[in-house]
């Protein structure tokens, strides 16, 4: 029975074939990536709500403990804490930085990579190899360059800002918003690029017949034209930037200086791990997902609408 | 169009600079940060900085342990992410459309969010901690690449499968001896996709690994660059060295299939 619904494409479905589908093999291939999305996105997911709600702590594997219901007091500890409210004004001063200057350059940077001109592959690639690179090994180089005696400073020589880049409340936030930008502008170009293609020529033949210049047809044709791509992008660099966890622990040594570059994330993983509260940990992750969403759902209307 | 190309050159130096600058301090025998420094000078080269983090980091162990981390992510793709984008593609069976639409929103959710509960009961529940499994799990398959091979298979002709059927071939031997042969192409870019997420991905491995001839090249460094650092005698040339060990494969892996990398970037942004 089971065979003849295996393999038959246009006969009469058996039973199996009735509860299954035509093909049941489908099910038994697509099971193991079910079992795995179930195992490590749906049920996390779940259990870290979960979390947050109640007083949870670690305990030796196989103790049977009381984690007793709290409603909102993670919550409450949480938004409570300097610490984290500090971590969540952060990184909206670097969404701010980030988010326009990867639209600008992005945009402008695959403008001019589209037209004909020598090099494109030399082009594409170079802006493209920070993006395939660990953000460890050039966070290594960076550091090198913005640290006190660095080559930046050098080269800036009496404008060198006092204290250095890294180490100065004021500039450490942005100058990990300028480096995350240049990490992952590769990526960006290339969505534009794609998009780009599908700008159609004669809307700029219309322009230049209506005597628009260059930079008129740019704001006026191309602009409009990739704006889906500019909604993609706006989306997925804020989810990546609210993501940030690497270069704050690297480049400013852990958030600092004083928890100046602090990210959610990395007071995610000080409180829940580092302390051991994965009840607060989990609220501060519920609390960041709730914002991105909400950030993003703006940003859809705002940056998506129809003119 | 002049000023293009050199609105367009100022881009690329500002994007190679720092890894020219890279190679350049990790052979310098005394850190040089002066302007003149960014050029090699023949009695400040040395190959010391590569001596130095081998000692502390154990290069080969840490290298050994990226490769094990990326091949198990690389393997459990293929196998099973070739199985999910073939069933996705080909066969019809109830709940499809319900796998798709989680394959596709399942690429939104970021994976730091997990982090705290992944941490509790892979490392807690499942004690998986130190482990290559533990390593592996979270990353098993890529589901962007299940995506990948999902419209590579959906691109061949139905009449092919229709034939096996009739001579009565199961779905596993059509994939296998049929489908699997003709998407070549796809398979590499599967691995190349895959390759930089475990080969780069730092925040997992730290958490999870404790023991230091567990930890993959990416762990071990940043451990080194926040803490052994200060107390080495050329600290930037060590990590530097470092640096450069770790980003060498993925950056030439890249060079050499350039062409595959960036067009299925420019696919995934005209479909996405």
């Amino acid at each position: 029975m089971s065979r003849l619904a295996v393999s038959g494409s246009g006969r009469r479905p058996g039973v199996v074939g009735r509860i299954l589908g035509e093909h049941p093999a489908g099910t038994a291939f697509v099971t193991p990536y079910v079992v795995f999305l179930a195992a490590v996105f749906a049920y996390p997911l779940g259990f870290a709500v979960y979390m947050s709600f109640h007083d949870y702590f670690f305990t030796a594997p196989g103790a049977i403990v009381e984690r007793p219901f709290v409603g909102f007091d993670n919550y409450v500890t949480v938004l409570s804490d300097p610490a984290v409210r500090r971590a969540f004004g952060n990184v909206l001063v670097f969404l701010v930085i980030n988010v326009p200057l990867t639209v600008v350059l992005s945009i402008g940077l695959a403008t001019a990579l589209n037209s004909a001109i020598r090099w494109r592959t030399f082009f594409r690639v170079s802006y493209y190899v920070p993006y395939v690179t660990a953000s460890v090994a050039v966070v290594g180089v960076w550091l090198f360059l913005f640290n006190a005696n660095g080559l930046v400073n050098s080269v800036l020589g009496p404008l060198a800002p006092d204290p250095s880049w890294l180490v100065n409340s004021t500039l450490a936030m942005p100058t990990v918003a300028i480096y995350v930008t240049w990490k992952q502008l590769g990526f960006f170009i290339l969505l534009y690029l794609a998009a780009l293609q599908n700008v159609s020529k004669d809307l700029y033949e219309a322009a230049s017949m209506d005597g628009a210049g260059r930079w008129k047809s740019f704001l006026n044709v191309t602009v409009p034209g990739v704006r889906p791509a500019t909604t993609l992008v706006v989306l997925l660099a804020t989810v990546t930037g609210a993501n940030l966890f690497t270069e704050p622990y690297l480049l400013t040594g852990g958030g600092g200086p004083d928890g100046a570059s602090a990210s959610p994330v990395l007071v995610m993983y000080q409180k829940g791990i580092e302390q051991g509260n994965p009840d607060i940990g989990s609220a501060i992750g519920v609390l960041l997902v709730v914002g991105v969403l909400m950030l993003a759902l703006a940003e859809r209307r705002f940056v998506g609408r129809e003119d | 169009m002049r000023l293009r190309f050199i609105a367009l050159l100022v881009g690329a130096f500002v994007f190679l600079f720092p890894f020219y600058y890279m190679l350049v301090g990790s052979l310098q025998a005394e850190p040089d940060p002066s302007v003149t420094g960014a050029f090699p000078s023949p009695d400040n080269v040395t190959g010391q900085n590569y001596v130095e983090i081998n000692k502390a980091i154990a290069l080969g162990r840490s290298l050994i342990n990226s490769g094990i981390f990326t091949g198990g992510v690389i393997l459990g793709t293929l196998v099973f992410g070739v199985l999910a984008g073939y069933a996705l593609a080909r066969l019809h069976f109830r709940g499809r459309g319900l796998v798709f639409n989680l394959m596709l929103l399942v690429q939104v959710v970021p994976f730091q969010l997990l982090t705290i509960p992944l941490y509790v009961l892979i490392v807690r529940s499942y004690g998986l901690a130190d482990s290559y499994l533990g390593m592996i799990l979270p990353f098993a398959i890529n589901s962007t690449v299940v995506f990948i091979f999902r419209q590579y298979f959906l691109q061949l002709p139905a009449e092919l499968f229709d034939a096996a059927r009739i001579d009565g071939a199961g779905e596993l031997s059509i994939l296998w001896r049929i489908a699997v042969p003709l998407v070549k192409p796809a398979l590499l870019t599967g691995v190349l996709v895959t390759f930089i997420g475990p080969w780069n991905e730092f925040l997992w491995p730290f958490l999870i690994t404790k023991q230091q001839d567990l930890q993959p090249l990416a762990v071990s460094l940043s451990n080194y660059l926040t803490t052994v650092a200060a107390r080495a005698a050329n600290p930037f040339g060590a990590v530097l060295a470092g640096a450069c060990v770790l980003a060498a494969p993925a950056v030439t892996l890249f060079l050499i299939f350039q062409r595959r990398f960036i067009a299925t970037n420019l696919e995934s942004g005209v479909k996405g």
